[in-house]
Protein backbone atom coordinates (compact mmCIF):
# COMPACT_ATOMS: atom_id res chain seq x y z
CA UNK A 1 0.00 0.00 0.00
CA UNK A 2 1.16 3.26 -0.80
CA UNK A 3 1.60 5.90 1.83
CA UNK A 4 2.31 9.80 1.44
CA UNK A 5 4.88 11.28 3.23
CA UNK A 6 3.32 14.20 5.19
CA UNK A 7 5.32 15.97 7.16
CA UNK A 8 8.10 16.19 4.86
CA UNK A 9 6.23 18.03 1.96
CA UNK A 10 4.35 20.61 4.79
CA UNK A 11 0.23 19.98 3.67
CA UNK A 12 -1.99 20.14 6.43
CA UNK A 13 -3.57 17.22 7.50
CA UNK A 14 -7.13 18.13 8.02
CA UNK A 15 -9.46 15.47 6.86
CA UNK A 16 -12.34 17.22 7.05
CA UNK A 17 -11.54 20.00 4.68
CA UNK A 18 -12.66 18.58 1.01
CA UNK A 19 -9.48 18.62 -1.48
CA UNK A 20 -11.15 20.24 -4.95
CA UNK A 21 -9.72 17.70 -7.14
CA UNK A 22 -11.60 15.34 -5.43
CA UNK A 23 -14.79 17.28 -4.80
CA UNK A 24 -14.91 17.92 -8.74
CA UNK A 25 -14.54 14.23 -9.34
CA UNK A 26 -16.84 13.47 -7.00
CA UNK A 27 -19.55 15.57 -8.52
CA UNK A 28 -18.72 14.26 -12.34
CA UNK A 29 -18.53 10.35 -11.32
CA UNK A 30 -21.80 11.15 -9.56
CA UNK A 31 -23.37 13.04 -12.75
CA UNK A 32 -22.37 10.44 -14.63
CA UNK A 33 -23.91 7.95 -12.91
CA UNK A 34 -27.21 9.73 -12.15
CA UNK A 35 -27.32 10.63 -15.99
CA UNK A 36 -26.85 7.21 -17.26
CA UNK A 37 -29.16 5.95 -15.16
CA UNK A 38 -32.04 8.79 -15.50
CA UNK A 39 -31.95 9.21 -19.10
CA UNK A 40 -31.35 5.76 -20.52
CA UNK A 41 -31.87 2.63 -18.34
CA UNK A 42 -34.91 4.00 -15.80
CA UNK A 43 -37.01 4.70 -18.51
CA UNK A 44 -36.03 1.32 -19.87
CA UNK A 45 -36.57 -0.60 -16.69
CA UNK A 46 -39.57 1.28 -15.78
CA UNK A 47 -41.29 0.80 -19.37
CA UNK A 48 -40.54 -2.50 -18.66
CA UNK A 49 -41.84 -3.07 -14.93
CA UNK A 50 -45.00 -1.69 -16.62
CA UNK A 51 -45.53 -3.74 -19.60
CA UNK A 52 -44.48 -6.89 -16.88
CA UNK A 53 -47.43 -5.09 -14.72
CA UNK A 54 -49.78 -4.70 -17.60
CA UNK A 55 -49.09 -8.88 -19.12
CA UNK A 56 -49.95 -10.30 -15.18
CA UNK A 57 -52.38 -8.17 -15.28
CA UNK A 58 -54.33 -8.74 -18.70
CA UNK A 59 -53.46 -12.70 -18.14
CA UNK A 60 -55.16 -12.01 -15.10
CA UNK A 61 -57.90 -9.95 -16.92
CA UNK A 62 -58.17 -13.41 -19.89
CA UNK A 63 -58.23 -15.92 -17.04
CA UNK A 64 -61.12 -14.12 -15.75
CA UNK A 65 -62.88 -13.39 -18.93
CA UNK A 66 -62.17 -17.49 -19.51
CA UNK A 67 -63.84 -18.06 -15.95
CA UNK A 68 -66.80 -16.07 -16.80
CA UNK A 69 -67.31 -17.88 -20.31
CA UNK A 70 -66.78 -21.19 -18.54
CA UNK A 71 -69.51 -19.90 -16.14
CA UNK A 72 -71.84 -19.00 -18.91
CA UNK A 73 -71.71 -22.30 -20.54
CA UNK A 74 -72.22 -23.89 -17.33
CA UNK A 75 -75.50 -21.82 -16.36
CA UNK A 76 -76.72 -22.28 -20.04
CA UNK A 77 -75.90 -25.94 -20.05
CA UNK A 78 -77.52 -26.24 -16.73
CA UNK A 79 -80.44 -24.37 -18.00
CA UNK A 80 -80.39 -26.44 -20.73
CA UNK A 81 -80.39 -29.57 -19.16
CA UNK A 82 -83.44 -28.08 -16.46
CA UNK A 83 -85.46 -27.51 -19.46
CA UNK A 84 -84.71 -31.03 -21.03
CA UNK A 85 -86.01 -32.65 -17.77
CA UNK A 86 -88.79 -30.49 -17.94
CA UNK A 87 -90.08 -31.34 -21.61
CA UNK A 88 -88.93 -35.04 -20.48
CA UNK A 89 -91.59 -35.40 -17.82
CA UNK A 90 -94.32 -33.00 -19.69
CA UNK A 91 -93.64 -35.77 -22.17
CA UNK A 92 -94.02 -38.48 -20.18
CA UNK A 93 -97.01 -36.78 -18.37
CA UNK A 94 -98.65 -36.61 -22.10
CA UNK A 95 -98.09 -40.13 -23.09
CA UNK A 96 -99.46 -41.17 -19.73
CA UNK A 97 -102.59 -39.13 -20.64
CA UNK A 98 -102.74 -40.01 -24.11
CA UNK A 99 -102.31 -43.66 -22.74
CA UNK A 100 -105.03 -43.93 -20.15
CA UNK A 101 -107.37 -41.80 -23.14
CA UNK A 102 -106.73 -44.55 -25.63
CA UNK A 103 -107.02 -47.59 -23.17
CA UNK A 104 -110.37 -45.60 -22.53
CA UNK A 105 -111.17 -45.22 -25.82
CA UNK A 106 -110.14 -48.76 -26.91
CA UNK A 107 -112.42 -50.30 -24.29
CA UNK A 108 -115.37 -48.12 -25.25
CA UNK A 109 -114.97 -49.34 -28.93
CA UNK A 110 -114.62 -52.52 -27.67
CA UNK A 111 -118.02 -52.16 -25.95
CA UNK A 112 -119.69 -51.11 -28.82
CA UNK A 113 -118.36 -53.63 -31.15
CA UNK A 114 -119.40 -56.40 -28.88
CA UNK A 115 -122.54 -54.18 -28.55
CA UNK A 116 -122.50 -54.48 -32.50
CA UNK A 117 -121.99 -58.42 -32.74
CA UNK A 118 -124.42 -59.50 -30.54
CA UNK A 119 -127.14 -57.01 -31.45
CA UNK A 120 -126.07 -58.37 -35.24
CA UNK A 121 -126.42 -61.63 -33.52
CA UNK A 122 -129.49 -61.11 -32.35
CA UNK A 123 -130.89 -59.63 -35.63
CA UNK A 124 -129.53 -62.82 -37.29
CA UNK A 125 -131.09 -65.63 -34.92
CA UNK A 126 -134.40 -63.15 -35.32
CA UNK A 127 -134.69 -63.39 -38.84
CA UNK A 128 -133.75 -66.97 -39.12
CA UNK A 129 -136.34 -67.90 -36.24
CA UNK A 130 -138.80 -65.61 -38.56
CA UNK A 131 -137.91 -67.56 -41.57
CA UNK A 132 -137.96 -70.95 -39.89
CA UNK A 133 -141.31 -69.69 -38.60
CA UNK A 134 -142.72 -69.08 -41.50
CA UNK A 135 -141.49 -71.92 -43.78
CA UNK A 136 -142.70 -73.94 -40.92
CA UNK A 137 -145.61 -72.92 -41.27
CA UNK A 138 -145.72 -72.69 -44.96
CA UNK A 139 -144.64 -76.44 -44.62
CA UNK A 140 -147.98 -77.27 -41.67
CA UNK A 141 -149.84 -75.32 -43.69
CA UNK A 142 -148.91 -77.78 -46.81
CA UNK A 143 -148.67 -80.76 -45.05
CA UNK A 144 -152.09 -80.17 -43.65
CA UNK A 145 -153.22 -78.87 -46.77
CA UNK A 146 -152.42 -82.23 -48.47
CA UNK A 147 -153.11 -84.16 -45.53
CA UNK A 148 -156.72 -82.81 -46.08
CA UNK A 149 -156.85 -83.39 -49.66
CA UNK A 150 -155.71 -86.69 -49.01
CA UNK A 151 -158.36 -87.36 -46.77
CA UNK A 152 -161.01 -85.70 -48.52
CA UNK A 153 -159.57 -87.35 -52.32
CA UNK A 154 -159.79 -91.12 -50.95
CA UNK A 155 -163.42 -89.91 -49.35
CA UNK A 156 -164.41 -91.31 -46.17
CA UNK A 157 -165.59 -94.46 -47.77
CA UNK A 158 -164.48 -96.99 -44.91
CA UNK A 159 -162.45 -97.21 -42.61
CA UNK A 160 -159.89 -98.93 -43.55
CA UNK A 161 -159.05 -96.95 -46.59
CA UNK A 162 -159.06 -94.14 -43.77
CA UNK A 163 -156.22 -95.76 -41.66
CA UNK A 164 -154.57 -96.53 -44.29
CA UNK A 165 -154.49 -93.33 -45.82
CA UNK A 166 -153.18 -91.56 -42.24
CA UNK A 167 -150.63 -94.00 -42.52
CA UNK A 168 -149.25 -93.33 -45.42
CA UNK A 169 -149.55 -89.82 -45.08
CA UNK A 170 -147.17 -90.23 -41.96
CA UNK A 171 -145.10 -92.55 -43.63
CA UNK A 172 -144.59 -89.68 -46.29
CA UNK A 173 -144.07 -87.15 -43.67
CA UNK A 174 -141.51 -89.56 -42.16
CA UNK A 175 -139.53 -89.89 -45.71
CA UNK A 176 -139.62 -86.32 -45.99
CA UNK A 177 -138.05 -85.13 -42.65
CA UNK A 178 -135.86 -88.05 -43.82
CA UNK A 179 -134.80 -86.22 -46.98
CA UNK A 180 -134.28 -83.02 -45.19
CA UNK A 181 -132.03 -84.46 -42.46
CA UNK A 182 -130.39 -85.76 -45.35
CA UNK A 183 -130.12 -82.78 -47.36
CA UNK A 184 -129.10 -81.18 -44.32
CA UNK A 185 -125.87 -83.70 -43.91
CA UNK A 186 -124.69 -83.39 -47.45
CA UNK A 187 -124.73 -79.37 -47.64
CA UNK B 1 9.20 12.17 13.25
CA UNK B 2 11.70 10.27 10.59
CA UNK B 3 10.66 9.61 7.03
CA UNK B 4 10.33 6.02 7.90
CA UNK B 5 7.83 6.64 10.66
CA UNK B 6 5.80 8.14 8.63
CA UNK B 7 4.87 4.78 6.43
CA UNK B 8 1.52 3.42 7.28
CA UNK B 9 2.72 0.12 6.35
CA UNK B 10 6.48 -1.19 6.65
CA UNK B 11 6.85 -4.92 5.35
CA UNK B 12 10.05 -5.57 7.09
CA UNK B 13 8.91 -4.38 10.57
CA UNK B 14 8.26 -6.95 13.43
CA UNK B 15 7.81 -6.67 17.13
CA UNK B 16 10.56 -7.02 18.90
CA UNK B 17 12.72 -5.83 15.82
CA UNK B 18 13.31 -2.71 17.83
CA UNK B 19 11.11 -0.66 15.55
CA UNK B 20 7.77 0.99 17.02
CA UNK B 21 4.34 0.02 15.79
CA UNK B 22 3.38 1.82 12.41
CA UNK B 23 -0.16 3.45 13.87
CA UNK B 24 -2.46 4.16 11.20
CA UNK B 25 -3.56 7.42 10.95
CA UNK B 26 -4.17 10.91 9.01
CA UNK B 27 -1.55 9.78 6.59
CA UNK B 28 -3.30 6.64 6.04
CA UNK B 29 -5.95 8.85 3.95
CA UNK B 30 -3.38 10.41 1.48
CA UNK B 31 -2.16 8.78 -1.43
CA UNK B 32 0.44 9.87 -4.00
CA UNK B 33 -0.52 10.34 -7.22
CA UNK B 34 -0.61 8.10 -9.65
CA UNK B 35 0.25 10.89 -12.73
CA UNK B 36 -0.07 14.30 -12.91
CA UNK B 37 -1.02 16.40 -15.47
CA UNK B 38 -0.24 19.60 -15.01
CA UNK B 39 -1.31 20.97 -11.42
CA UNK B 40 -3.79 17.47 -11.03
CA UNK B 41 -2.67 15.11 -9.20
CA UNK B 42 -4.86 11.40 -9.89
CA UNK B 43 -4.71 9.43 -7.22
CA UNK B 44 -6.25 6.25 -5.76
CA UNK B 45 -9.24 7.30 -4.54
CA UNK B 46 -9.92 8.91 -7.48
CA UNK B 47 -9.73 6.02 -9.63
CA UNK B 48 -11.15 4.10 -7.28
CA UNK B 49 -14.40 6.78 -7.91
CA UNK B 50 -13.75 6.43 -11.62
CA UNK B 51 -14.00 2.65 -11.89
CA UNK B 52 -16.80 2.41 -9.34
CA UNK B 53 -18.56 4.82 -11.76
CA UNK B 54 -18.19 2.47 -14.69
CA UNK B 55 -18.77 -0.31 -12.32
CA UNK B 56 -22.24 0.90 -11.59
CA UNK B 57 -23.22 2.03 -15.23
CA UNK B 58 -21.61 -1.54 -16.28
CA UNK B 59 -23.93 -3.43 -13.92
CA UNK B 60 -27.23 -1.62 -14.61
CA UNK B 61 -26.36 -1.58 -18.10
CA UNK B 62 -26.13 -5.55 -18.57
CA UNK B 63 -29.13 -5.64 -16.06
CA UNK B 64 -31.08 -3.02 -17.70
CA UNK B 65 -29.86 -2.47 -21.12
CA UNK B 66 -31.91 -5.04 -22.86
CA UNK B 67 -34.73 -5.33 -20.11
CA UNK B 68 -37.11 -8.28 -20.99
CA UNK B 69 -40.62 -8.80 -19.41
CA UNK B 70 -39.06 -12.00 -18.16
CA UNK B 71 -36.07 -11.20 -16.16
CA UNK B 72 -32.78 -12.78 -16.97
CA UNK B 73 -30.51 -13.14 -13.55
CA UNK B 74 -29.00 -10.26 -13.84
CA UNK B 75 -31.81 -8.22 -14.63
CA UNK B 76 -33.74 -9.83 -11.08
CA UNK B 77 -31.14 -8.26 -9.49
CA UNK B 78 -30.48 -5.62 -10.67
CA UNK B 79 -34.30 -4.87 -10.31
CA UNK B 80 -34.03 -6.36 -6.59
CA UNK B 81 -31.65 -3.14 -5.89
CA UNK B 82 -33.54 -0.58 -8.34
CA UNK B 83 -36.86 -1.99 -6.14
CA UNK B 84 -35.66 -1.85 -2.88
CA UNK B 85 -34.60 1.88 -3.24
CA UNK B 86 -37.65 2.17 -4.89
CA UNK B 87 -40.22 1.03 -2.70
CA UNK B 88 -38.01 0.60 0.39
CA UNK B 89 -37.13 4.24 0.77
CA UNK B 90 -38.46 6.76 -1.92
CA UNK B 91 -41.94 5.27 -2.32
CA UNK B 92 -42.29 4.85 2.06
CA UNK B 93 -40.95 9.02 2.45
CA UNK B 94 -42.75 10.40 -0.76
CA UNK B 95 -45.32 8.10 -2.00
CA UNK B 96 -46.00 6.44 -5.75
CA UNK B 97 -47.12 9.39 -7.09
CA UNK B 98 -44.89 12.31 -6.26
CA UNK B 99 -41.88 10.06 -4.78
CA UNK B 100 -41.40 8.89 -9.11
CA UNK B 101 -39.65 11.25 -10.78
CA UNK B 102 -37.34 11.06 -7.54
CA UNK B 103 -36.20 7.17 -7.97
CA UNK B 104 -33.52 7.26 -10.55
CA UNK B 105 -31.63 9.79 -8.49
CA UNK B 106 -31.96 7.88 -5.43
CA UNK B 107 -31.33 4.62 -6.84
CA UNK B 108 -28.14 6.06 -8.26
CA UNK B 109 -27.43 7.92 -5.29
CA UNK B 110 -27.92 4.60 -2.86
CA UNK B 111 -25.43 2.49 -5.49
CA UNK B 112 -22.78 5.03 -5.87
CA UNK B 113 -22.40 5.56 -2.14
CA UNK B 114 -23.01 1.74 -1.86
CA UNK B 115 -20.10 0.75 -4.39
CA UNK B 116 -17.68 3.47 -3.07
CA UNK B 117 -17.96 2.43 0.57
CA UNK B 118 -17.90 -1.17 -0.92
CA UNK B 119 -14.19 -0.76 -2.36
CA UNK B 120 -12.94 -0.55 1.56
CA UNK B 121 -13.42 -4.56 1.59
CA UNK B 122 -12.22 -5.31 -2.21
CA UNK B 123 -8.92 -6.82 -2.24
CA UNK B 124 -6.08 -4.70 -3.93
CA UNK B 125 -8.49 -1.66 -4.14
CA UNK B 126 -8.81 -1.38 0.02
CA UNK B 127 -9.83 2.08 0.23
CA UNK B 128 -13.17 3.16 0.98
CA UNK B 129 -13.54 6.19 -1.29
CA UNK B 130 -16.27 7.72 1.05
CA UNK B 131 -13.66 8.31 3.42
CA UNK B 132 -12.25 11.36 1.35
CA UNK B 133 -14.47 14.25 2.80
CA UNK B 134 -14.83 15.35 -0.93
CA UNK B 135 -17.03 12.47 -2.04
CA UNK B 136 -19.56 12.80 1.12
CA UNK B 137 -19.47 16.41 0.53
CA UNK B 138 -19.79 16.50 -3.36
CA UNK B 139 -23.07 14.50 -3.19
CA UNK B 140 -24.56 16.27 0.43
CA UNK B 141 -23.85 19.34 -1.66
CA UNK B 142 -25.78 17.74 -4.75
CA UNK B 143 -28.79 16.91 -2.15
CA UNK B 144 -28.68 20.24 -0.53
CA UNK B 145 -28.90 22.20 -3.59
CA UNK B 146 -31.76 19.78 -4.79
CA UNK B 147 -33.23 20.24 -1.26
CA UNK B 148 -33.42 24.22 -1.72
CA UNK B 149 -34.38 24.32 -5.30
CA UNK B 150 -37.16 22.13 -4.11
CA UNK B 151 -38.01 24.34 -0.99
CA UNK B 152 -38.09 27.68 -2.52
CA UNK B 153 -39.63 26.82 -6.16
CA UNK B 154 -42.35 24.82 -3.97
CA UNK B 155 -42.98 27.55 -1.10
CA UNK B 156 -41.46 31.14 -2.33
CA UNK B 157 -39.07 33.06 -0.99
CA UNK B 158 -41.00 33.76 2.60
CA UNK B 159 -42.77 30.30 2.37
CA UNK B 160 -39.13 28.73 1.51
CA UNK B 161 -37.62 30.35 4.61
CA UNK B 162 -40.56 29.69 6.90
CA UNK B 163 -40.32 26.00 5.91
CA UNK B 164 -36.53 26.24 6.93
CA UNK B 165 -37.11 27.46 9.83
CA UNK B 166 -40.52 25.49 10.65
CA UNK B 167 -41.97 28.68 11.48
CA UNK B 168 -44.56 28.52 14.00
CA UNK B 169 -46.62 31.60 15.16
CA UNK B 170 -48.04 29.54 17.75
CA UNK B 171 -44.95 29.58 19.52
CA UNK B 172 -44.92 33.21 20.70
CA UNK B 173 -42.18 34.29 22.59
CA UNK B 174 -39.96 31.23 21.76
CA UNK B 175 -40.41 31.56 18.29
CA UNK B 176 -36.94 34.02 17.72
CA UNK B 177 -34.95 31.50 19.81
CA UNK B 178 -36.77 28.32 17.75
CA UNK B 179 -36.57 29.83 14.29
CA UNK B 180 -32.62 30.82 14.74
CA UNK B 181 -31.71 27.56 15.88
CA UNK B 182 -33.89 25.79 12.96
CA UNK B 183 -31.98 27.80 10.37
CA UNK B 184 -28.88 26.77 12.11
CA UNK B 185 -29.45 23.31 12.48
CA UNK B 186 -31.43 22.87 8.83
CA UNK B 187 -29.42 25.41 6.94
CA UNK B 188 -25.96 25.29 8.06
CA UNK B 189 -25.39 21.91 10.20
CA UNK B 190 -27.38 19.73 8.13
CA UNK B 191 -25.65 19.47 5.15
CA UNK B 192 -22.37 19.03 6.95
CA UNK B 193 -23.62 16.35 9.15
CA UNK B 194 -25.06 14.70 6.07
CA UNK B 195 -21.67 14.15 4.48
CA UNK B 196 -19.60 13.78 8.05
CA UNK B 197 -21.62 11.18 8.97
CA UNK B 198 -20.79 8.87 5.52
CA UNK B 199 -17.54 10.24 5.84
CA UNK B 200 -16.79 9.42 9.69
CA UNK B 201 -18.50 6.56 9.77
CA UNK B 202 -16.00 5.01 7.04
CA UNK B 203 -12.86 6.67 8.19
CA UNK B 204 -13.28 4.73 11.45
CA UNK B 205 -13.96 1.77 9.25
CA UNK B 206 -11.36 1.66 7.08
CA UNK B 207 -8.94 2.83 10.30
CA UNK B 208 -9.81 -0.45 12.50
CA UNK B 209 -9.68 -2.79 9.63
CA UNK B 210 -5.75 -1.05 8.77
CA UNK B 211 -4.87 -1.00 12.51
CA UNK B 212 -6.02 -5.23 13.00
CA UNK B 213 -4.23 -5.77 9.41
CA UNK B 214 -1.21 -3.69 10.14
CA UNK B 215 -0.95 -5.64 13.92
CA UNK B 216 -1.47 -8.91 12.49
CA UNK B 217 2.23 -8.26 10.55
CA UNK B 218 3.48 -6.51 13.41
CA UNK B 219 3.15 -8.91 16.13
CA UNK B 220 4.51 -11.87 13.59
CA UNK B 221 7.61 -12.39 16.28
CA UNK B 222 8.38 -14.58 18.94
CA UNK B 223 5.70 -14.50 21.11
CA UNK B 224 3.73 -11.78 19.14
CA UNK B 225 2.38 -14.70 17.14
CA UNK B 226 -0.47 -15.77 19.12
CA UNK B 227 -1.46 -12.14 19.45
CA UNK B 228 -1.19 -11.50 15.73
CA UNK B 229 -3.49 -15.07 15.44
CA UNK B 230 -6.18 -12.67 17.45
CA UNK B 231 -5.56 -9.52 15.28
CA UNK B 232 -5.83 -11.54 12.02
CA UNK B 233 -9.57 -13.06 13.55
CA UNK B 234 -10.52 -9.71 14.56
CA UNK B 235 -9.49 -8.35 11.02
CA UNK B 236 -11.98 -10.99 9.22
CA UNK B 237 -14.73 -9.91 12.18
CA UNK B 238 -14.37 -6.12 11.01
CA UNK B 239 -14.11 -6.68 7.58
CA UNK B 240 -17.84 -8.65 7.78
CA UNK B 241 -18.97 -5.88 10.04
CA UNK B 242 -17.52 -3.19 7.70
CA UNK B 243 -19.86 -4.89 4.85
CA UNK B 244 -22.88 -4.19 7.06
CA UNK B 245 -21.97 -0.72 8.03
CA UNK B 246 -21.34 0.48 4.22
CA UNK B 247 -24.77 -1.40 3.15
CA UNK B 248 -26.30 0.75 6.39
CA UNK B 249 -24.45 4.16 5.49
CA UNK B 250 -25.48 4.43 1.81
CA UNK B 251 -29.10 3.43 2.84
CA UNK B 252 -29.04 5.92 5.87
CA UNK B 253 -27.79 8.81 3.09
CA UNK B 254 -30.05 8.03 0.54
CA UNK B 255 -33.21 8.20 3.54
CA UNK B 256 -31.94 11.16 4.90
CA UNK B 257 -31.70 12.41 1.33
CA UNK B 258 -35.24 11.76 0.74
CA UNK B 259 -36.77 12.80 3.83
CA UNK B 260 -34.58 15.99 2.97
CA UNK B 261 -36.66 16.17 -0.34
CA UNK B 262 -40.09 15.37 1.90
CA UNK B 263 -39.56 18.20 4.02
CA UNK B 264 -38.99 20.18 1.01
CA UNK B 265 -42.39 19.46 -0.61
CA UNK B 266 -44.43 19.02 2.64
CA UNK B 267 -47.27 21.54 3.43
CA UNK B 268 -46.47 24.31 5.65
CA UNK B 269 -48.48 23.31 9.19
Amino acid sequence: MKALLLASEGEVEAPLLPPIPELVIGLIAFAIVFFFLAKKLSPKINKVLEERREAIEGGLEKAEAAQAEAQQVLDDYRAQLADARHEAARLRQEAQEQGVAMIAEMRTEGQRQREEIIAAGHAQIEADRKSAAASLRQDVGQLAGDLAAKLVGESLKDATRQSRTIDRFLDELENKSADTAKAEVTR
Amino acid sequence: MSAEQMLAFETDCHIFDGCGFPAPGLHSFLFEPIFSIGGFDFNKPMLLAVLGTFLIIGFFWAAFGRAKVVPGKLQMVGEAGYDFVRRGIVYEALGKKEGEKYVPFMVSLFFFVWIMNLWSIIPVAQFPVTSIIAFPAALALIVYVLWMYLTFKKHGFVGGLKNITGYDKSLGGVLPLAVTLEFFSNVLVRPFTHAVRLFANMFAGHLLILMFTIASWYLLNGIGIAYAGVSFVMTIVMTAFELFIQAVQAYVFVLLATNYVQGALAEHH
